[in-house]
């Protein structure tokens, strides 16, 4: 049976691309439709003639676009190969160069020719002003596109590579085609971007001028003036870092070390920061600690001063942060302390040593690696963080935020957003270079605890009571900080009227009934039902990417996966902001035209959140024992037989959570949210900083706290199945070694 | 054992100059040739790390050769993935999959095969019947003991009627109790169905029992081929001799050869044994700590080092003037003092003259 499945002359697959190819090009739609991808008006309203719903062939056949001609080509010689077996030796090249001459004659001719003929001036020099124009890719040329690419990565199968899998190669083949198309291509657009003079020329003066501008590097601060964005950053991070891995492993101790009896309440809060919009904690500062915070009002009836705004700048902004993301390195660090062999601490204190002595010079300096990642970590959250410095920055400016006014201001630089971007890019991928340099792939593995039998020894006494005050004072700290946000949702107007009232709520989540039936008539339900709709879109996209690039990093081996990894665990570095800026310098314009529309934020969260689905799965994959994989290969399984039989099902919960958390990361992002909105598209996450900038706060925070709920409860839905799939199979993960 | 729709399809199996390298440090497999007849038991027998799993990887497909040719059934396989290979192969840890059933287990790559699911059903519950393990259709893998798993493990290779069949280390996970009734069980099918088997150990005990023939392995090269008599009876080399059963190395001297059989003398000692080609000279010779007998006439001097009792018989250490001996005795009720001397001979047959080693 296996014999002959091996010796059918035509592969299935190769059949199914040839034909995507010729319904890309002769049925669907070939440039993208106006009203939407998921409008389909277009049916009914001209097609197949009207020039802006035509498909290629028709187009070809009307005589326009005759660019497009070249590309028959191309998807003829496929069809020679469809008698033919894999071992001609004609079927691999034709494969070869037929999908990398369409592939890149697509890409040719959609960055050639754009919105106003020509792209670039030699090319109408050479064939002269071309009279016609195009728009960005659609449905056909997508297709056609990726029928291109299959075809390619089947024909390099076929040339034995990865032991001529199919599935393999073209997985490996579509990941890198479209990480470099929404991760670097974006990026080497605003890199050029920066470098675009005033009128619209290109010159290395243009981004020397805005690089050394005092914006960037100024010194005033020393001598009252302002201080530039990127020092700002640059303090505000180190800053940030520093306190938020000094408090992590505060907790960690506390958690690991001292017989706290509260742990489970303790580990629950690595929680609060996936499930908190990031704006939200610098929102309940202001209540507390603003000009009309309750604090503020106490202490100054209290001594009889002057209320102030010290809040608002590098204190307010540190504050915010060090609580958003003290639970991250919390979480880290966790898993370091617990990591430290109890063994090397027990041999040390057979060898006389005092527990503050087996401390300082054993536990401390195994958990080194992981205190660095921790501050690594804490320095890029800082960095890239954008609704904190947004609510509270005052008059320290950052860089992530000097981007966004720099877009969005009165002064429309694009040049100059880029610069900010290029920056603060290099600020996040330094420590990020750091942190794989240091910590190599360690980085997320994650310690296993297995084989050592050993008990940690308790927190030296010495240690042990500063550790549990600040631990005490940070945890009351936090706690207050989050009923604010409840309670402050209540309040009719906060330091005015401090009268309880549901107004808020109703304003933005009151339902109707009319003669149509159920009205959605609060003010967030459309923001919100759009958030829920991208969200829930993006979460499996990203999962399924996530979890392809897991397999592929963990059970197969190719020439360039170091690189591969590289550039999958990039867009992880990349800030929220940067990737805002540059969507909307790469996607404004042909031959991917998707600013405005839905598609640019489900595609920017994709990308955003790769890396986690990426951790997820390589977790939980290398706890799957390799001769898995193997045995069904033997049965007769192919590998995407394999992974869709054996390696999914084995990893529901691993994606379960990658389903969850993407969706969760969707719903409370803004960084780069804020850039691709649309009057169409509004997130729940900008309506609220809408809000907030009318100082509408009642509406913010009750808006907000809505979100934390909502997301609190998906989070709680996700434990509750996950615990369920693994109690239901105790024990079966123990066999198969 | 019981009627079955299951048939072998034996192939035979050759290796023809393999060879597979690991980047440029490691040669893993260095030019390896040997045949497999169809039907029969093959052993890739080695010390750790000699190559063996690495061998039967190539058979299966889940390493690509190197250099060299492989062949199943007289067709060449080497650049066929294992999805497209018809071989079977029990792994050391079993890898039976969690998340299925013992029957979706053993019918898992019936599905592949184009078999609609009755039938595959209907196949799977008789292999599952072949292996004994009839009415555990429904159980999870993780609710079996470590001997039924491997039992489904086979009943899974088993079922798709491969031209071969590989077991890497079959034993490796089960009590040594178990171990005796599984190896016979695993041979036993494999006569009755007249299956090709590759079999990997490491354990020469093992190999002697189930194989039709040995293949020795040594630093991932072949030291030698035979059935198990032969490599017991006339071990190519020391290494062969010590790995296959221990074997006493004594330096001895040839005398006189004559036709084929030579005399040596061991210091005084004199004796008449197959000359296996070799000239007079200095040689070496193996003999069995079973083979050496004590104090019966003739023989070379020696005394007793330190004497055992292990119950069934006598070991004792013996020092001699060459160096020592290990030998055993079966009258454990008159045993020798420790520092007796004692005269050494050898039985009639057994010892071999051991060519000199090859150089490698
Ligand atoms: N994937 C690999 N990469 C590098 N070296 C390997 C790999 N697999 C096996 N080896 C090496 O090849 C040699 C033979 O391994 P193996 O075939 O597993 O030996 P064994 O006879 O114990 O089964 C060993 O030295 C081993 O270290
Ligand atoms: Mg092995």
């Amino acid at each position: 049976m296996r014999i002959a499945a091996s010796e059918r002359t035509t592969h299935p697959v190769l059949i199914f691309w040839i034909a995507a190819g010729w319904v890309g090009y002769c049925l669907l739609p070939w440039y993208g439709v106006e009203d939407g991808f998921f409008s389909f008006q277009w049916l009914i309203d001209g097609y197949p003639f009207d020039e802006d719903y035509a498909p290629a062939a028709f187009l070809i056949a009307q005589g326009e676009k005759l660019w497009l001609a070249p590309l028959l080509l191309p998807l003829l010689a496929p069809l020679v190969m469809l008698g033919r077996r894999k071992t001609d030796p004609l079927y691999a090249p034709v494969l070869i160069i037929a999908g990398a001459a369409g592939f890149a004659w697509l890409i040719a001719q959609g960055f050639g020719i754009g919105i106003r003929g020509f792209n670039y001036a030699w090319l109408t020099a050479l064939f002269g002003d071309l009279g016609d124009r195009q728009f960005g890719m659609g449905y056909g040329a997508m297709l056609l596109a990726s029928s291109f690419l299959f075809l390619l990565t089947q024909g390099i199968a076929a040339r034995g590579a990865i032991n001529g899998d199919v599935f393999v190669v073209s997985a490996i083949g579509g990941v890198i085609v479209i990480v470099a198309t929404f991760v670097f291509f974006p990026i080497a657009r605003m890199l050029i971007a920066a470098f675009i003079t005033d009128d619209g020329g290109y010159a290395i003066g243009a981004f020397f001028s805005k690089f050394f501008d005092d914006r960037l590097w100024g010194l005033g601060c020393f001598w009252g003036a302002r201080c530039g964005a990127a020092l700002n950053s640059l303090f505000l991070a180190l800053c940030v870092a520093t306190l938020t891995t000094c408090l992590g492993l505060t907790f960690a101790l506390v958690v690991t070390r001292s017989g706290f009896r509260y742990n489970r309440a303790l580990r629950a809060l690595t929680v609060l920061p996936i499930i908190t919009p990031p704006f939200v904690i610098g929102l309940a500062l202001i209540l507390l600690f603003g000009l009309s915070g309750t604090v503020t009002t106490f202490v100054a009836d209290l001594f009889g001063t002057q209320p102030t705004r010290w809040l608002y700048g590098l204190p307010g902004i540190m504050i915010a942060q060090t609580l958003a993301y003290t639970p991250i390195a919390f979480l880290v660090l966790i898993g370091v302390v617990e990591g430290v062999s109890p063994s090397m601490e027990e041999a040390a204190q057979t060898l006389r040593a005092n527990r503050w002595q087996t401390f300082k010079t054993v536990s401390l300096p195994l958990m080194r690696p992981g205190l660095a990642n921790a501050f690594l970590l804490g320095f890029i959250e800082s960095m890239a963080d954008f609704g904190n410095p947004l609510v509270l920055g005052g008059n320290y400016d950052v860089l992530s935020t000097e981007i966004f006014f720099a877009i969005v201001g009165a002064q429309y630089d694009q040049g100059r957003a880029a610069v900010f971007a290029i920056v603060l890019l290099f600020f996040t991928l330094s420590a990020f270079f750091a942190q794989r340099r240091w910590l190599g792939k360690k980085s997320y593995t994650t310690v296993t605890g297995k084989g050592d039998s050993g008990v940690h020894p308790l927190m030296p006494r010495r240690l042990a009571w500063p550790v549990f005050a600040i631990a005490g004072i940070w945890g009351t700290f936090t706690i207050i900080v989050y009923g604010m946000i409840v309670y402050g949702s209540f309040v009719e107007l906060w330091g005015v009227n401090n009268n309880l009232t549901f107004k808020h709520y109703i304003t933005a989540f009151s339902v109707g009934l009319n003669e149509h039936g159920l009205h959605w008539s609060g003010s967030a339900w459309d923001s919100f039902f759009t958030t829920v709709f991208i969200a829930a879109t993006a979460a499996p996209l990203t999962a399924a990417v996530g979890l392809t690039t897991a397999y592929l990093l963990t059970r197969q081996s190719f020439t360039g996966k170091d690189s591969f990894e590289f550039g999958t665990m990039l867009s992880f570095a990349i800030p929220g902001t940067v990737i805002g800026v540059s969507y909307i310098l790469a996607f404004n314009v042909p031959p991917i035209e998707i600013t405005g529309t839905g598609i640019i934020l489900v595609v920017s969260f994709i990308f955003r959140n790769m890396p986690v689905g990426v951790r997820a799965g390589i977790a939980s994959m290398s706890q799957l024992d390799k001769s898995l994989d193997e045995s069904s290969l033997t049965l007769g399984a192919n590998s995407w037989q394999t992974f869709r039989k054996v390696i999914l099902p084995l990893l529901r919960p691993a994606i379960l959570a990658a389903l969850v958390f993407s969706f969760v990361r969707a719903m409370t992002a803004i960084s780069a949210v804020i850039f691709l909105v649309s009057a169409e598209y509004n997130m729940a996450t900008s309506y609220i900083i809408g809000r907030v900038e009318n100082n509408d706060y009642g509406l913010a925070i009750a808006y907000s706290t809505t979100l934390i709920f909502v997301m609190l409860s998906v989070v709680a839905f996700l434990q509750f199945i996950v615990g369920r799939t693994q109690i239901g199979r105790r024990t079966q993960f123990v066999t198969g070694r | 054992m019981a009627d079955t729709q299951i048939t072998g399809k034996a192939a035979p199996v050759a290796f023809r100059d393999v060879t597979k390298a690991y980047g440029k440090e490691v040669t893993a497999v260095d030019n390896v040739s040997f045949d497999v007849e169809a039907g029969k038991l093959v052993t890739l027998l080695g010390p750790s790390g000699c190559g063996k799993t690495t061998m039967l990887r190539m058979i299966a497909g889940l390493e690509m050769v190197t250099a060299g040719t492989i062949l199943i059934g007289d067709k060449d396989v080497t650049k066929l993935p294992a999805t497209d290979r018809d071989v079977s192969m029990v792994f050391q840890s079993y890898a039976l999959f969690p998340h299925m059933s013992v029957l979706e287990n053993v019918a898992y790559g019936l599905g592949f095969s184009g078999f609609p699911k009755p039938e595959a059903h209907a196949r799977a519950h008789a292999g599952l019947e072949l292996v004994g393990l009839k009415g555990y259709d429904a159980r999870l893998p993780s609710e079996l003991s470590g001997g039924q798993q491997q039992r489904v493990a086979v009943a899974r290779a088993l079922v798709l009627e491969p031209q071969v069949l590989l077991f890497d280390e079959p034993l490796s996970n089960l009590d040594a109790k178990l171990r005796r009734q599984v190896r016979e069980d695993i041979r036993g099918i494999q006569q009755d169905l007249g299956l090709t088997v590759v079999y990997v150990t490491h354990d020469q005990e093992e190999a002697l029992a189930v194989s039709d023939e040995i293949v020795v392995m040594r630093n991932a090269q072949i030291a030698q081929i035979g059935t198990p008599r032969q490599l017991y009876d006339a071990p190519a080399d020391a290494f062969v001799a010590d790995f296959i059963g221990e074997a006493n190395l004594i330096p001895c001297e040839i005398l006189s050869v004559d036709g084929d059989t030579a005399e040596i003398a061991v210091d005084s000692y004199r004796y008449h044994l197959p000359s296996r080609g070799l000239p007079p000279g200095p040689s070496k010779m193996a003999v069995r700590p079973s083979r050496i007998v004590l104090n019966a006439g003739d023989g070379f001097d020696a005394t007793i080092a330190k004497a055992t009792y292990v119950g069934v018989r006598m070991e004792y250490s013996i020092k001699a003037s060459f160096g020592s001996l290990f030998a055993v005795h079966d009258d454990v009720q008159n045993p020798l003092d420790e520092g007796s001397a004692v005269k050494v001979s050898f039985k009639e047959i057994g010892p071999v003259l051991i060519p000199p080693d090859r150089p490698t």
